[in-house]
């Protein structure tokens, strides 16, 4: 049986590339995708805890949150769409019409 | 027989609000597609149905449950007072949009009824006793302010504040949740109390991964609740929003963070406050020192009471810090005490903006004194409250945080608050230099709406109602601690 | 708690708020609702006077405003004899002023903006009398000096009016130091800020000392004398007297309100009312006393010579402010309240009286260009003629009453200062009677000196002046009768019915002594008008002949003895100077530029640098985001 550290660790490096990811990268739909890579790490992080300590309550909250990512996804490709509608970009770094 | 529906309803009775505002915010949706020409009926139905909601959240106060759904979700007089904070912001967000929408002609179903689910997702983010309700919660109401925010859909301003607010709010989420997840990992739980309860029993309290865990809880609420360094999606999410969703930012989803905020320092993690004690201190030093700073140099009064807001984030923390029942109902008196000013400072923001001029420029209040003195000096009001002088309900609210912390001994925490609270005075007042001192350009006549006058006089009826007779609020505060500090 | 002690201040209160934001849509209408609002306030008055004759006292917390430990600051209401007494002379006083205004203010702009300033000022002066603790004392204290300021600088677009309102402000700064220094130590003291308790306590207190600044001081008379500083710059007594004369550029029914009748009153009401912290030293009693005596001469000698019709009146108020003083401090305060009383009718009437002649001359003030208005003005005439006799002291009319009743308390105290305050009062009711009658006739008999054109509108004054110049008539006559002493065949009900709160004076005297001081007294105030008919209608020449016979004498008299010029000398102008060579050269230069203007500069500057960083790029927000983020996880860490 593979060790849940094994998961942890996983879950860590994922959570790192994730988070490395979206402060790195200027496309929003590549930081977008960037989250997802965070919360997945949090849902193996729960689900593995959930199996090791025989537990049901984490991958109960792994469902709520992919349910919600899917929801997060939706709205914030929505404000992408409006945004390139009225700038015609996806790059974050050009916009930047509100500041000091 | 006919117990069997009985046994299925019974435990949603309690819930009665929340389920009310649900239906209240599909029934909108549902409604805008037949009401064509009529929808200016939808601001009245919003507020119809969240005056119910009030009325059943009074109706229900008798009736607390610490144990809905497994223990999950708790009805106690603590998640009542921010409900109704909430709901008031919500009642106020609604009055100044009939107004706000003609302006800018939208009127839709979905900003209402987004504002009735937001409010759910406070509702049930304050009634949380466990980490997974609190996600629904927290994600429900961050979801559809991101929505409110860009509505706006022709407005650039508004499509970046959604961008940078969805951006750094999903940001936050995924630190919380990996958080919650290891908070999880290592306790086993996600219920608040047997969290605190493990934390004693496999002797936690000083584990360096729990640590970790914790902060970043912490962080991610600090995102919520705008404090510094977390603040930096503020400012420009608040200028670019549609101003009545900019004015229910800076009061329901504060208001319900700090009550989740307070919910989980205070009964989940307790024992650790040696950890998180000075780091909320500091935390909350410099939210007050960057929003009171920051808030000198704008000439955007939207702007500068997004600063405010931030500054008065940081004085809300003082609460926090002291770990006591008194910090916690000072800040429950404080974030009623804000709700009322900030939504009145907001009205006459509205009540400014037409077509011409957005109302927004510190120079669009040139000489509002004499083109319309009740304006003028409604505004004046909010702005002493806002700064804290007495006989306004924003002094009330600031001497009990500051006594609060200096009681908890943070007396150089304290000082610091009370110069940056001098420092605020200079920015708050200018408005109303603007407003006595110097002539107006030219002498337009500003006009009202039944809606926005009925906000203003709500507003102005709190500010001074509770600076002068605050007894009775911090009463019901102090009463409905037992519960929380268990 | 009765229905109408809530309305009393809450009628006024609204009153304002409302007059003051739409009163301007009224126009000349504006002074309906502050007419009813104060109307209903005297019923309520009454309503309270009834209760408590029937033995009804009320001491009730309305609600506590902040409570923090033992800190504690109500709002409450304390009806007993006192405040009923109070809130009969504000309310009724009150509502004739708001009345007689509508006439006198009739041309005025900013018409709405004096009535809810009137309301305002009668929601403070309530609030002032019917507080049950020292905190809204002061508040009330402080709101009726700010409605008091609002007022006399009415007319504001007149420098000599700021100029009085600003002076008014800052004398009374130095007064409410002191005054709030006495209500901190109170607090220390007892704990507490409530009158009940701290005057149950008082007897504890006794002996004790209180240090300062390594001087020990006896602690009754240093609470009682910081009280007192606030009553002497709130009821303009010596020295900080200066601003009441110069308030007199308000207009004229703000000066028979506030400056004669109630406000200037709320130091005599402050003595009275802490009876029990002063009644436990009696140095500070000798003080309350001989400030009176002193001040009662000083301003009645400056009354004699001026020529300003409004001033002379004001420099009697003073001087019969100094009489109350007087009385609290041999510890006749019954008979100090009881002339505060029939001063506040017959005074509010001179006052009225001045309006209504002001208003006929066209805003002429000064005495020598007036003369022979008797036939001009009748109603005017008969009802100052009344006040005259009044406050001259002839028996049977109001003044007379209470003047003899602390002519008598003085001169049966025990306390040292009391013969004293006996010798000077008698000789003031003399002057009293000379300067009043001197007004009299230089305004009313003669032949008239002003100029064609306003001989040509003189007139009598509308309806609505001359109604409450006759109400208050019947009060400067009536007003002493209920104090009518046993040896004039009277019972003195107002002794007994104050007693409860001021207690009864121990010292009775026999018979013979007491007529013998009633005739001193009149007779004083008979040859006072002998001798002003003398000079001023059978030998008017004889003034002048006066003057120029001792020019020294008459100018120091009508230059006040130069006491303003005296704190000009010695305070204003050094701290001008002061404050022009060091402050703005040195100082200013580079010290208050550097923390008044460098603060702000230095934190809009470091605001601008701040503001660098929120350069509306997401990146950025997230760098720093993140570099916090891994702040605290990395303290998380260290801890």
């Amino acid at each position: 049986m593979i060790p849940v550290s094994w998961y942890l660790t996983l879950a860590a490096i994922l959570f790192s590339i994730g988070v490395y990811g979206f402060l790195a990268r200027r496309n929003v739909i590549i930081m977008f995708l960037s989250i997802e890579l965070m919360l997945n790490a949090a849902n193996l992080n729960l689900v593995a805890v959930s199996h090791y300590l025989t537990d049901l309550r984490g991958q109960i909250l792994t469902f709520f949150i992919i349910a919600v990512a899917a929801a997060e996804a939706a709205i914030g490709l929505g404000i992408v769409v409006a945004l390139f509608r009225n700038k015609a970009t996806v790059y974050a770094d050009e916009i930047a019409q509100m500041k000091g | 027989m006919d117990t069997a529906p009985n046994f299925i309803l019974t435990p949603l009775a309690p819930l009665a609000p929340e389920l009310l505002l649900i239906c209240l915010g599909l029934l909108l949706v549902v409604v805008d597609l037949f009401l064509g020409e009529k929808r200016h009926i939808l601001p009245w139905l919003a507020a119809l149905g969240t005056l119910t909601g009030l009325f059943l959240l009074g109706n229900g106060s008798g009736h607390f449950s610490d144990g809905l759904f497994g223990g999950m979700y708790i009805l106690d007089a603590y998640s009542l007072f921010f409900k109704v904070i909430c709901l008031i912001g919500v009642l106020f967000t609604v009055m100044l949009s009939v107004r706000y929408l003609d302006t800018e002609k939208m009127h839709q179903g979905e900003y209402y009824s987004l504002l009735v689910f937001a409010a759910v997702g406070m509702m049930v983010m304050v009634s949380a006793a466990d980490m997974i309700v609190l996600y629904l919660g927290l994600e429900l109401m961050a979801l559809s302010v991101y929505c409110l925010v860009g509505l706006l859909k022709s407005d650039s301003r508004s499509n970046e504040a959604a961008l940078k607010y969805f951006l750094m709010g999903a940001f936050s989420s995924g630190i919380l949740l990996y958080g919650i997840s290891l908070i999880y990992g290592m306790t086993g739980t996600t219920d608040l109390q047997l969290i605190s309860q493990r934390l004693t029993e496999l002797n936690l309290a000083d584990n360096t991964l729990l640590f970790i865990a914790l902060g970043m809880v912490l962080i991610a609420f600090s995102f919520k609740v705008a404090a510094a360094p977390f603040h930096m999606w503020a400012p420009d999410a608040y200028e670019g929003a549609p101003t009545p969703i900019t004015a229910f930012m800076s009061v329901g989803p504060k208001a319900a963070s700090f009550a989740v905020l307070g919910r989980i320092l205070l009964s989940g993690f307790p024992e650790l406050h040696v950890h998180w004690g000075p780091l909320i201190a500091g935390i909350a030093l410099l939210t007050m020192a960057t929003g009171n700073i920051l808030a000198i140099s704008q000439t955007n009064i939207k702007r500068m009471l997004a600063y405010s807001s931030i500054a008065h984030a940081g004085f809300a923390l003082l609460g926090i810090l002291a770990t006591s029942n008194e910090g916690v109902s000072a800040i429950m008196n404080y974030m009623l005490i804000y709700a009322f000013m900030n939504m009145g400072a907001f009205a006459i923001i509205i009540m400014l903006n037409n077509r011409e001029r957005r109302g927004e420029q510190l120079k669009d209040y040139r000489g509002l004194a004499q083109t319309n003195p009740v304006a003028a000096a409604l505004m004046l009001i909010f702005m002493f409250s806002l700064t804290g002088i007495p006989p306004t309900a924003g002094f009330i609210g600031k001497f009990y945080l500051f006594l609060a912390a200096m009681n908890a001994g943070y007396t150089g925490t304290v000082i610091a608050a009370v110069i940056l609270s001098a420092v605020s005075a200079y920015y708050y007042l200018r408005v109303v230099r603007y407003m006595y001192m110097y002539d107006s350009e030219k002498g337009e006549a500003v006009a009202m709406s039944p809606s926005l006058t009925a906000a203003l006089i709500f507003a102005v009826i709190g500010v001074i109602g509770l600076g002068v007779a605050p007894g009775w609020v911090l009463e019901m505060a102090s009463q409905s601690l037992p519960a929380l500090a268990q | 708690m009765p229905i109408y002690l809530l309305l009393l201040p809450i009628l006024p209160l609204g009153s304002f708020i409302l007059t003051f934001l739409f009163g301007k849509r009224l126009g000349r209408k504006a002074h309906w609702l502050p007419i009813c609002a104060v109307l209903s306030c005297f019923g309520c008055a009454v309503m309270a006077l009834l209760d408590v004759i029937n033995g009804v006292t009320i001491n009730t917390d309305l609600y506590s405003w902040i409570s923090s430990g033992s800190f504690q600051v109500s709002v409450g209401f304390l009806l007993d004899e006192l405040t009923a007494v109070m809130l009969i002379v504000v309310t009724s006083i009150s509502t004739l002023v708001h009345i007689y205004s509508v006439g006198y203010m009739h041309d005025e702009p900013g018409y709405y903006r004096f009535f809810s300033y009137l309301s305002l000022f009668t929601f403070s002066m309530l609030m002032l009398v019917l507080g049950n603790n020292f905190a809204q004392l002061f508040f009330g204290w402080e709101a009726v000096g700010l409605s008091s300021y609002l007022l006399i600088g009415f007319y504001y677009e007149k420098e000599s009016a700021a100029n009085a309102g600003k002076k008014a402000f800052i004398v009374n700064r130095f007064g409410d130091f002191g005054f709030s220094l006495g209500i901190i130590l109170v607090f220390l003291t007892f704990g507490t800020l409530h009158y009940d308790q701290v005057f149950a306590q008082a007897a504890s207190i006794t002996d004790q000392t209180f240090p300062v600044f390594g001087m020990v001081f006896d602690l009754p008379t240093l609470i009682a004398l910081l009280l007192f500083c606030g009553a002497i710059g709130k009821s303009a007594q010596l020295p900080l007297h200066v601003w009441l004369p110069d308030a007199m550029e308000g207009p004229t029914p703000v000066s028979a309100l506030i400056h004669a009748a109630t406000m200037v009153t709320a130091g005599v009401f402050l003595v009275a009312r802490c009876n029990p912290l002063f009644a436990l030293s009696t140095t500070a009693l000798n003080v309350v006393t001989m400030v009176g005596a002193v001040t009662c001469l000083f301003a009645a000698t400056i009354a004699l010579v001026q020529v300003d019709i409004k001033r002379v009146v004001a420099y009697s108020t003073v001087s019969q402010l100094a009489y109350m003083f007087m009385a609290c401090g041999v510890g006749a305060y019954s008979a100090g309240i009881f002339h505060l009383f029939t001063h506040a009718y017959f005074k509010a009437l001179l006052f009225l009286g001045c309006g209504s002649v002001i208003h006929a001359m066209s805003s002429e003030q000064d005495v020598r260009k007036m003369g022979g208005l008797k036939k001009y003005l009748p109603v005017t005439y008969w009802t100052f003629l009344l006040a005259t006799l009044s406050i001259s002291g002839i028996p049977g009319l109001a003044g007379f009453f209470s003047k003899d009743a602390i002519l008598a308390a003085a001169f049966s105290s025990p306390i040292g200062a009391g013969k004293i305050a006996w010798f000077v009062g008698t000789l003031v009711a003399g002057m009293t009677a000379f300067y009043s009658f001197r007004l009299f006739f230089l305004t009313f008999h003669g032949t008239f000196r002003g100029t064609e054109e306003q001989r040509h509108h003189l007139h009598e004054s509308p309806a609505t002046m001359t109604v409450p110049l006759i109400l208050l008539a019947v009060g400067a006559v009536s007003a002493g009768w209920f104090c009518i002493p046993p040896i004039l065949g009277g019972h003195a009900p107002w002794i007994s019915f104050l007693a409860p709160v001021l207690g009864e004076p121990g010292e009775h005297l026999g018979h013979a002594t007491e007529w013998g001081l009633i005739a001193t007294s009149v007779g004083a105030g008979l040859v006072g008008i002998a001798t002003a008919t003398l000079l001023y209608v059978i030998r008017p020449e004889i003034p002048d002949r006066l003057r120029d016979a001792w020019p020294k004498v008459h100018s120091w008299l009508f230059n006040k003895y130069s006491i303003d010029e005296l704190y000009d000398g010695a305070l204003v102008q050094p701290a001008i100077r002061f404050s022009r060579k060091v402050l703005l050269h040195v100082v200013d230069g580079k010290l208050i530029e550097g923390v008044v203007n460098g603060i702000p500069q230095a934190i809009g500057s470091f605001g601008e640098r701040l503001r660098k960083i929120q350069n509306g790029q997401v990146h950025t927000y997230l760098s720093v985001m993140s570099t916090g983020a891994l702040a605290v996880l990395i303290w998380m860490l260290v801890r």
